[in-house]
């Protein structure tokens, strides 16, 4: 108990803290390596941890007055109000939202056009490929491009946020069991 | 089919188990029995061993042999089971194998019962894990069935039943001896065969119309006796518009059903990290990706090469094409090519279903004993005894499901492997996803939301499966004679999906319980930053 408070004085802790660090979550990103998602990936959980010697936290922590239990389940609230966790979901949200509207309902088109206008579907495009047949390819190209999209936002955006909000929270939890994580 | 072809693949495929069971001695070797070994492997495989482990899970007996048979009978609208089972992967990897792996430890109910009352929760997702994947080996053991029909020619009787029992017997081995691990290893050695298998009979095809894509497509047509229409949508869900509704809430059910499927959802545990998570999910969409687009080919190919007559003279739901297909790129029955290619394919096709089999059976003993047995005796014993127990448990549910599954399987051998795997998918759909997607992004969801939500997918999903035309009142249905079909469609997604929701919904608004913010926070954080994650 006594050392989350200490951390608490030492991370100068607060929102105030988050808020300055907000604006460089995305400048880190670039440092990170572009691997092309369909090379074979590294050792594995190699580059995993490569934020381990991130700055310092950036959370705001968990009041004195309470007691280590409440403390514990108050520092997931208190993670969750952070600017720098609003951000991490934020960025989540704003890629995902609109990319799963956008795949589902470009795929519940085609199926509806398949089942609705076989007419348009039959017309031929090039030799025996009809529109049908692009319409299928077209599915397969857009399912590729978006599956490299997501990882391309989430390894520059999401990742090292991510993962210091994840030490940061561990640590957290871990000084409010006494250590007994 | 002659002796030749009959020995050569049921030595290839001895071969195979023989590997298998092999990997699956050596794995166990060292094993201690912890949980954590049994249901994960001890988390410890590459993002790229596992993207080959989940094509080996996700390719069933349903894609490489049903989805080929349908293509080859009724030409495009087989192709809809491909592109909702790739697009499928979207949701996945957005939505569900990062958040998964963050917040959970071995099944979907730990995901759900992480924010909830725990009992209820885990015994209703516990039950829905069980049943959906029940359904799915199902479909595996008809495939199973179909290949050994045509292997030792005959169609019915004693052979195809003793070796739907042994399929089942091996898996119950492969899961209950090797735990996640020897699973794994056998996914990604079939993963390999099978994309081996499917890269060098397309090669061959294409040889055959020297490379002429056009050629094939306009053979394919011609030999069907449907002309054009066989390369347009509507040969077999045209026409009557329950046909057309039937052929959506298909799709619905394809695309949605994935990321509810247990056997996919515990492959994400298998990995270090959420990142891991993604990274395999990525490579499993470029392998499962490529391995669709080959079908495609392959499908039409089957109709080109061998035609609709003969494929149906051999299995009237079109399961055969694929080893018919080889069989004739070959060099046709009796040439010594057509007889190692089919020998080759046949043993592949084996392989496909015994490691999907494993997973399955994997995934649903995890439920039964993690999420079933754990909630409903946790009480006696300390920790660690318990867990060990648990394991014991899903060692001897592994052997309960096979019976049930092979039981099933008998029973049901004459339907389309794809189209029952395409029920289960809409069982997942119903009863899994919904409540998966509420307890990561709903902060208001609640217990009774999350109990209804399972229930309320699984049991209308269901019963209307049990209402349809597959079960009674037409003359290609379980129970011909009796006539019991209120529900005019084959499957139920339509229905079902939003029906799940609705009651997730509702079940949240009239309960009394104030959602418990902190547990939410909980969940929030864990899903998007691994803090916390095992």
């Amino acid at each position: 108990m006594q050392s989350s408070d200490d951390r608490a004085r030492e991370s100068g802790g607060g929102p105030e803290r988050s808020a300055e660090n907000r604006g460089d979550h995305g400048a880190p990103a670039r440092d990170v390596r572009h691997e092309d998602p369909w090379d074979a990936p590294s050792a594995l959980g190699r580059d995993e941890w490569y934020g381990a010697g991130s700055p310092a936290p950036t959370l705001p922590s968990a009041r004195r007055e309470r007691d280590a239990a409440a403390r514990a389940r108050e520092v997931y609230v208190e993670v969750q109000r952070s600017a720098a966790f609003q951000e991490v979901r934020g960025r989540y949200r704003r890629f995902v939202v609109p990319g799963v509207v956008l795949f589902l309902s470009w795929y519940v088109a085609y199926v509806v056009a398949a089942t609705t206008a076989p007419g348009l579907m039959a017309r031929p495009v090039v030799g025996a490929v009809n529109v049908a047949m692009v319409a299928v390819l077209a599915q397969f190209v857009t399912t590729f491009l978006l599956t490299w999209a997501y990882t391309r936002h989430a390894r520059l955006r999401r990742d090292r946020a991510a993962l210091e909000l994840r030490w940061d929270t561990q640590e957290l939890t871990r000084e409010t069991r006494g250590g007994a994580w | 089919m002659t002796g030749d072809h009959q020995t050569l693949a049921l030595l290839l495929f001895g071969g195979f188990v023989a590997v298998t069971l092999g990997i699956t001695t050596w794995v166990s070797r060292r094993r201690r029995g912890s949980a954590e070994e049994f249901y994960t492997g001890g988390r410890l495989f590459s993002p790229m061993e596992n993207g080959f482990a989940i094509t080996g899970d996700y390719i069933s007996a349903a894609s490489f042999l049903g989805v080929t048979g349908l293509i080859a009978l009724y030409g495009y609208d087989g192709l809809l089971y491909v592109v909702g089972f790739l697009v499928a992967w979207l949701v996945v990897l957005f939505l569900v194998a990062e958040l998964v792996r963050n917040c959970g430890r071995f099944t979907l109910a730990d995901v759900v019962a992480a924010r909830m009352s725990e009992r209820p929760v885990r015994i209703a997702a516990g039950t829905s894990s069980v049943v959906v994947s029940v359904l799915y080996l199902v479909a595996q053991m008809v495939g199973a069935g179909s290949l050994v029909a045509l292997l030792l020619g005959r169609t019915s009787g004693a052979a195809q039943a003793w070796t739907v029992i042994g399929v089942g017997a091996l898996m119950v081995v492969y899961v209950s001896l090797g735990g996640m691990r020897a699973t794994t290893w056998i996914q990604i050695v079939k993963a390999v065969l099978l994309l081996g298998g499917t890269v060098a009979l397309t090669v061959l095809l294409l040889l055959r119309f020297h490379g002429d894509v056009d050629r094939l497509l306009v053979t394919a047509a011609q030999r069907s006796g449907h002309g054009d229409a066989f390369l347009a949508p509507g040969l077999k869900y045209g026409g009557s518009w329950t046909a057309r509704l039937d052929f959506i809430s298909l799709g619905l059910a394809l695309v949605l059903g994935t990321a509810g499927l247990p056997h996919i959802l515990s492959r994400f545990y298998t990995v270090p990290t959420a990142r891991a998570a993604r990274r395999s999910a990525v490579w499993s969409i470029g392998l499962i990706g490529g391995f669709y687009l080959l079908t495609i080919v392959l499908g039409f190919g089957a109709a080109a090469v061998v035609g609709p007559a003969a494929l149906r003279a051999s299995n009237a739901a079109g399961n055969t094409a694929m080893p018919l297909l080889a069989l004739d790129l070959g060099g046709g029955a009796g040439s010594t090519g057509g007889t190692v290619l089919f020998a080759v394919v046949a043993a592949v096709a084996f392989a496909t279903i015994l490691a999907v089999v494993a997973g399955v059976t994997l995934a649903s003993s995890a439920s039964v004993a993690h999420d079933l047995y754990a909630t409903l005796r946790r009480s006696s014993g300390g920790q660690k005894g318990e867990a060990r127990r648990e394991v014991a448990v899903a060692r001897s549910a592994a052997v309960g499901i096979g019976v049930v599954a092979i039981a099933l399987g008998l029973l049901a051998r004459d339907l389309n492997v794809a189209y029952l795997v395409g029920l289960a998918f809409a069982v997942a759909a119903s009863a899994n996803l919904p409540v998966l997607m509420y307890s990561l992004f709903w902060r208001g969801f609640t217990t009774r939301g999350a109990v209804w939500a399972v229930y309320g997918g699984l049991l209308p999903a269901l019963g209307l499966v049990l209402l349809s035309p597959v079960v009674s009142g037409s003359p290609g249905s379980l129970f011909p004679r009796v006539d019991f079909q209120y529900f005019p469609l084959q499957n139920p997604g339509i229905v079902s999906i939003p029906l799940g929701f609705l009651a997730g919904w509702l079940g949240t608004v009239t309960s009394d319980e104030m959602p418990d913010d902190a547990k939410y926070a909980e969940t929030e954080v864990r899903s998007l930053t691994g803090a916390g994650a095992v």
